[in-house]
């Protein structure tokens, strides 16, 4: 008898919180890889292709599946990189590649015939332009990754460097020997791991 | 025991509660004793199109253009702005970018006058009947006029005289404090032109309803403190208390000056209007003055040159737009070997880089000083000892240490923890600091970098918004040219049995 109740009562707790397990699953399904969502996030969104990837977001599902290495967003940096290897509980790495400074698209008018090529390839909707219209660059917009430059049949695009603006000036480190010392380490700890 | 009284005596509101923190800096009030004279006008005015917190004015004004003085030349587009005048009359011979007193040593765009020697003036409407016309209608002038906050830090003062039912204004405070060191243009408008400071206070205290109203002066200025006293009485005005505070600095900074006098903080985040306090510098009176009762717009203001290594110190009344270098060398000072000019007081002012820039409504003063009058200068920073120095005269009660390694170290979400954008950048920390951490430095290097970082997210955020509605707008042009297709081929078999029929 007492074997029958034991049974039955941890059997029904068991069906019990089998039945709450599955509703909690139902209730709280996670749609996608949060994992992709939370690097993503960290990516700089100018979805130049300079990872070898054709965006940010692929980029962020090959990091997540393990393909990619961390190292491989060139401008995003090494804010990036460390922020890349924290999600991913790695050791930070040097970058495959040197950032470049900030660059913006510019499309001189006088050479432009209106092919539209251009605003197809822009990955952020920064080109505005008609068929047989001049086409312009919104620099507001331009994420600076070049992608317009090479579809243009008769090369009206510079890439130019974005202006310093007083309003974005940041003051630098003081330049005191132990803010050099502190640079260096920092420098050479991403380098060295 | 006299700790006991003096502790009731603030409770009471006898006495200044005083504020945290704090430093005793020797004053080098050079210039007390020199009278307001007035500055030459030079060849040619370079007005920069933004001399104001807030956004960029555009040029309202053409190349070739005359202009009248105290004719608006750059006019505001966005709220949080003021428009600049001329402050002669003459010919607006260019506009280009200019370099401009600044850490970066970047450059604005620039409006270039060139005075015609003509006396033609552009004025307002004078309003002696100000006492019967709308607040609003006054806000609308003091915005018009171009008025900024003229103890430094020329936020446009119209924003700040609003009435707002949710927020009355209790006290008015005007600020005769001048707190840094060798600055006394403050000092010297109180004592000759105290009429005229009472009556824009009495035009403040209108606007916004206040009751009660406080001018504050430091006891180092004693004799400013008796003039003020005796406009006060002369306007017979009730409810004005002229009071001295110690001196202590960074006391005329507005916050501080607040929780010295109401013994109340303004809370992190927040306005003074939040609890009640309206704070103005005494030359913004005066600035409102003569925008209501004379129709002028702000077109100059007395600086403070000074500085041992200044020939002739003394207090200039100088149009906007005047090149430092022509000032310092009306004060006798051409030869700048050897020498380093401030822009500002000596504690929060900035090194400049170069004298060919524009005095602007932030000049409050122009010092020369040798390099030895320079606190650690040539100092090298060493390793925190952790004594405490610096978190004792914190006026904001900040950890500067801990903040400071923080920024070095580039651990700048943790430095935003510990309050980083609360600081005021007084400077007391560096200056008590006996290991010589340019601590404020690391303060604006970690605020620049946090900005940095907040802007580069905003545009990724705005770039993948952007990105993803293009995928969206893509897939479904894809969709419907797939639909079309479906749809040519659900009709073209029948067209081309028709055909072979």
């Amino acid at each position: 008898m007492h074997v029958l109740i034991a049974v039955a009562s941890l059997g029904g707790f068991a069906l019990i919180a089998g039945l709450l397990l599955s509703l909690a699953q139902k209730k709280f399904r996670v749609e996608g890889d949060p994992m992709v969502e939370k690097i993503d996030a960290v990516l700089p969104q100018t979805q130049c292709g300079q990872c070898g990837y054709p965006g940010c977001k692929p980029y962020a599902e090959a990091v997540a599946r393990g393909e990619a290495d961390i190292n491989h967003c060139v401008p995003g940096g090494e804010r990036t990189m460390h922020q890349l290897a924290d999600l991913m509980g790695v050791e930070p790495k040097p970058l495959a590649e040197e950032p470049t400074a900030p660059m913006v698209a510019f499309i001189r008018e006088d050479d432009c015939i209106g092919c539209t090529l251009c605003i197809k390839a822009c990955p952020v909707d920064a080109i505005v332009g008609a068929p047989k219209q001049y086409h312009t660059v919104i620099a507001d917009y331009c994420t600076g990754c070049t992608l317009c430059v090479e579809p243009c049949p008769v090369d009206c695009i510079d890439m130019l460097l974005k202006p310093e603006l007083i309003e974005h000036w940041a003051w630098p480190l003081p330049e005191t020997e132990r803010a050099r010392i502190g640079r260096e380490r920092k420098g050479s700890h991403a380098r060295a791991a | 025991m006299p700790a006991l009284l003096k502790r009731l005596g603030q409770v009471l509101g006898w006495m200044p509660a005083g504020f945290f923190g704090g430093i005793e800096v020797p004053d080098r009030k050079l210039t007390a004793h020199e009278p307001i004279r007035e500055c030459p006008v030079p060849d040619v005015l370079i007005l920069p199109m933004k001399q104001h917190i807030g956004e960029q004015c555009h040029p309202c004004v053409h190349i070739g253009d005359h202009v009248l003085k105290g004719q608006k030349i750059a006019a505001t587009e966005g709220y949080m702005a003021a428009p600049v005048h001329a402050p002669v009359a003459g010919k607006v011979v260019k506009i280009e970018e200019h370099r401009i007193a600044h850490p970066s040593g970047l450059g604005l765009p620039c409006i270039f006058i060139e005075p015609d020697g003509s006396d033609g003036e552009h004025r307002y409407e004078p309003w002696a009947d100000w006492e019967t016309r709308d607040p609003a209608e006054l806000r609308e002038r003091v915005r018009e006029c171009g008025i900024v906050g003229l103890g430094g830090a020329v936020f446009p003062t119209f924003i700040k005289l609003v009435r707002d039912q949710h927020h009355p204004i209790n006290t008015l405070i005007l600020n005769g404090i001048e707190c840094e060191p060798y600055l006394t243009t403050d000092h010297r408008l109180m004592l000759e032109h105290a009429d005229e400071i009472v009556r824009g206070l009495s035009i403040l205290r209108y606007m916004v309803g206040a009751r009660e109203c406080v001018i504050a002066i430091e006891d180092n200025k004693q004799d400013a403190v008796e003039v003020m006293r005796q406009a006060v009485v002369r306007a017979s005005l009730t409810g004005v208390r002229v009071i001295a505070m110690p001196t202590r600095y960074p006391q005329g900074s507005e916050k501080q000056l607040i929780e010295s006098i109401t013994g109340k903080q303004v809370p992190a985040g927040k306005l003074p209007v939040h609890i009640g306090v309206l704070c103005q510098n005494v030359a913004t009176a005066r600035a409102v003055y003569h925008a209501i009762e004379h129709g002028r717009a702000l077109t100059e203001r007395v600086v403070t040159v000074s500085g041992e290594a200044m020939p002739r110190p003394g207090n200039l009344r100088i149009p906007f737009g005047a090149p430092v270098r022509f000032v310092l060398a009306q004060c006798g000072l051409e030869d700048l070997d050897g020498v380093h000019v401030l822009h500002g007081g000596p504690m929060m002012g900035e090194r400049l880089r170069s004298v060919d820039v524009p005095v602007v409504k932030a000049t409050n003063g122009l010092l020369a000083l040798h390099e030895e009058q320079i606190h650690g200068l040539n100092a090298e920073e060493q390793p925190c000892i952790h004594c405490g120095h610096c978190g004792e005269v914190c006026p904001i009660r900040l950890v500067p240490n801990l903040l400071a390694d923080h920024c070095r170290n580039d651990a700048f979400e943790r430095a935003e923890a510990y309050q980083l954008f609360d600081c005021i950048e007084c400077g007391c920390c560096s200056y008590v600091c006996p290991s010589s951490i340019p601590l404020v430095h690391y303060f604006r290097y970690g605020k620049g970098q946090l900005a940095q970082i907040r802007r580069a997210e905003t545009f990724a955020e705005e770039s993948r918004r952007r990105s993803e509605a293009r995928e969206r707008r893509l897939a479904r042009e894809r969709e419907a040219k797939q639909a079309r297709r479906r749809a040519r081929k659900a009709s073209t078999p029948a067209q081309a049995e028709d055909g072979e029929g």
